[in-house]
């Protein structure tokens, strides 16, 4: 189903499935991922919509207003996985029984919060259970709909406000779980971890993948919170770029368990390029916090040569 | 004809939901109601019918997954019991307020701590106010018979609400009794085919499910939920005398057992009333005291004017509660029950019990008990004990 050229303006006038007029904040990521992740549908395939809880959920979908073009489901924070699981398994036993004729696709959208923390084990157990579906995270690194409380996604030494950083705490102290590298681990057939570049063409190839291969994926979305991360929504692009180019956030997929490494930096950049435009790293940059800085870089370093050894580079 | 049939309440319902072949089952094990799973996971490897299981992760996946199978069209069920429901307490709420029919086999089991797996109510009594119908069974053939009507009661146009049919765990769920199965065929026109007129997978139209709802719509939607629940009544009335023409069997809110003439009467839910009638029968034979017994059925929506009327000539009545609520006064069916009787000006006295937590028996002869202590109240107008335990180790006691 891949196409084997990606025409940037043919795919930007697909048409939009997520309507303007919703109320997520100017120069949100999330709605990004939603609308770049929507447009790797075919057009005149049907879909269902999930949604777990969180700034999404409430911001494109208020009572009587929905922002959704196709069928949409938000049940609760924790169980998107289970709900949208329960959705295909109801597809395919209607189309058995030939209630149903057309074809549907079955994509979930949830935050680090929902996917990350409290909705992980549905998501686990949708994905071992092989439903064929699409999970994606929108990952801005926070509980943002409650107002950027740390997640197990959030980047170490963030300040969030239930880590903020302070006279004896540099942010948060634990390192980011990674998701991607767990999904894989399910031995699903497709896992893509991606995030906004100039041309969008690698988020559309790998939702492409993700909705057309048969059985569960998963795909990390890095989604930048301009008000939880601190920064001019005019700045996002260039934050996403630093943070692939500083090798913070890799561009990977796994394909029936093989590792892809999508992009390698020519001049890997040093983490402060991503770290410094970013208003919860400020305190990173006091005299007095300038070696955290450097174990930052550290963990970067080793775990992009564990996710090379993956991609046998 | 009826087939006759020996067994237990668990396998009463995965025979009912073999009959009426539902499209998906979400389900997750739980003592002592994980063999309905089981058995239907068996009619699936036999190709018995047609139902698709999901094997959820969690009893909170199992009912997320049950609510999407329905918002997407299908008919759709799950099990469980005790922490089971509790865990999915949050999806309760959400599966009555999105108005999804989804019938749940609920085989009641003691709620932890500490952990038991033996029978009491606290399980659905603490999901009463979730927007559930609730059907209570005394034995096998009650459970059954309940499972098979609870589709048609939850689907009416005029209802779509979800439904809970209770059993209780070990007592019917693992005890074997005869029972009078109904044909196939008989229990699919019954029940007939599914056919919801909004759903996800609806090619003719689009729908969202699970808004964000502030406070100038909020309020509406559980107006909404309630008069669902008040047209759940004539419903489910409709429905039992549906089945009574297709079975000769008769159902309605409640059981009045002997009590046309009673003057003290016990109002209990579940399998005890079996016990009771015992007591009853006894008590008759040998004194001629004139005893009767209020069995509920349907706990929600709850009857409140019929259980009035229906105690209205009664002097004394024992509320008998197979749970807790902590009031540190009635349990859940005594507060409820006398409510309904304050209303309709009743005099008579009343007694709350609490019996039977965590599967403690209760006996004929302490039934026998309750209607000797309901005839000195009656007679005294004196009340010493307003909330006692039935069968209580004495506190005092040395003996472990």
């Amino acid at each position: 189903m891949e196409k084997t050229t990606y025409n940037f303006k043919e795919v930007m006038s697909k048409s939009e499935r997520l309507a303007p007029g919703h109320r997520m904040c100017a120069g949100c990521g999330g709605t990004i991922t939603v609308r770049a992740v929507l447009r790797a549908l075919e057009e005149g395939d049907r879909a269902v919509i999930g949604n777990a809880t969180g700034c999404l959920e409430v911001s494109s979908f208020m009572y009587p207003y929905t922002a959704y073009e196709d069928s949409y489901i938000h049940n609760a924070f924790e169980n998107a996985g289970a709900t949208l699981s329960g959705v295909e398994t109801a597809y395919h036993v209607l189309k058995k029984k030939g209630k149903i004729k057309e074809n549907f696709k079955f994509i979930t959208f949830g935050g680090d919060g929902g996917t990350y923390d409290i909705g992980f084990q549905s998501l686990s157990g949708a994905m071992e259970r092989g439903h064929d579906m699409v999970y994606v995270c929108y990952d801005n690194g926070a509980y943002m709909n409650t107002g950027t409380q740390r997640s197990s996604a959030t980047p170490q030494y963030a300040d969030t406000t239930t880590t903020p950083a302070g006279s004896v705490s540099a942010g948060k102290v634990q390192v980011r779980k990674d998701l991607a590298a767990i999904m894989a681990e399910h031995h699903i057939p497709y896992v893509g971890q991606s995030t906004f570049t100039s041309n969008f063409k690698d988020l559309y190839t790998k939702a492409q993948k993700a909705i057309y291969t048969p059985g569960a994926a998963f795909l990390n979305v890095m989604s930048p919170c301009p008000r939880g991360w601190g920064y001019e929504p005019s700045e996002m692009m260039n934050i996403c770029k630093l943070a692939v180019e500083t090798c913070y956030w890799p561009m990977f997929e796994v394909i029936e368990g093989k590792w892809i490494l999508n992009y390698e930096p020519k001049n890997k950049l040093p983490i402060e390029e991503f770290l410094k435009p970013q208003r919860r790293f400020k305190h990173l940059f006091q005299k007095e916090n300038e070696q955290l800085i450097g174990k930052f870089q550290e963990e970067i370093n080793r775990r992009w040569e564990e996710l090379k050894n993956r991609c046998s580079l | 004809m009826a087939v006759r049939e020996r067994l237990s309440g668990n396998e009463a319902v995965a025979y009912a939901i073999k009959q009426v072949n539902p499209d998906v089952m979400p389900a997750f094990p739980i003592t002592p109601s994980t063999e309905i799973p089981q058995y239907v996971a068996n009619y699936i490897a036999n190709g018995e019918i047609d139902t698709e299981f999901i094997h959820v992760e969690s009893e909170h996946s199992a009912m997320s997954a049950t609510i999407g199978a329905s918002a997407a069209g299908a008919r759709a069920i799950t099990a469980t019991s005790s922490c089971g429901m509790a865990l999915m307490w949050e999806e309760l709420y959400v599966a009555a307020s999105n108005r999804l029919p989804i019938v749940l086999a609920l085989v009641n089991r003691a709620l932890s701590g500490p952990i038991n797996i033996n029978a009491d109510h606290s399980d659905s009594m603490g999901a009463r106010d979730s927007g559930w119908i609730q059907i209570y069974a005394e034995s096998n053939q009650e459970v059954y018979d309940n499972f098979i009507q609870a589709f048609p009661i939850a689907e009416d146009k005029r209802v779509h609400l979800p439904v809970m049919v209770c059993q209780d765990g070990f007592i019917t769920s693992h005890g074997v009794e005869n029972i009078l199965l109904v044909e196939d065929d008989k229990v699919k026109r019954f029940v007939g085919a599914y056919e919801p007129e909004h759903y996800l997978l609806n090619e003719t139209e689009r729908m969202a499910l699970g808004p964000y709802a502030v406070s100038n719509y909020y309020m509406e939607t559980k107006r909404a939920q309630r008069e669902a629940m008040i047209n759940a009544r004539e419903v489910i009335l409709e429905t039992a005398s549906r089945f009574e023409e297709m079975t000769g069997r008769k159902y309605g809110f409640f059981e009045e057992y002997q009590m046309e003439d009673a003057e003290y009467a016990v109002v209990i839910i579940g399998s005890a009333a079996g016990t009771c009638k015992a007591a009853i029968e006894e008590i008759r034979a040998t004194t001629g005291k004139k005893v009767g017994l209020i069995k509920i059925r349907v706990f929600r929506p709850f009857p409140e004017e019929e259980i009035a009327k229906a105690l209205s000539k009664v002097k004394a009545v024992a509320i008998l509660d197979r749970s807790e609520m902590f009031a540190a006064t009635s349990g859940p069916l005594g507060a409820e029950v006398r409510a309904a009787m304050y209303q309709a000006h009743s005099t008579a006295e009343v007694v709350n019990y609490f019996y039977g937590l965590g599967g403690r028996d209760i006996t004929v002869s302490d039934f026998k008990s309750v209607y000797d202590n309901l005839e000195t109240i009656a007679r005294t107008h004196v009340v010493t004990g307003m909330y006692e335990y039935i069968g209580l180790r004495s506190t005092q006691s040395e003996e472990v």
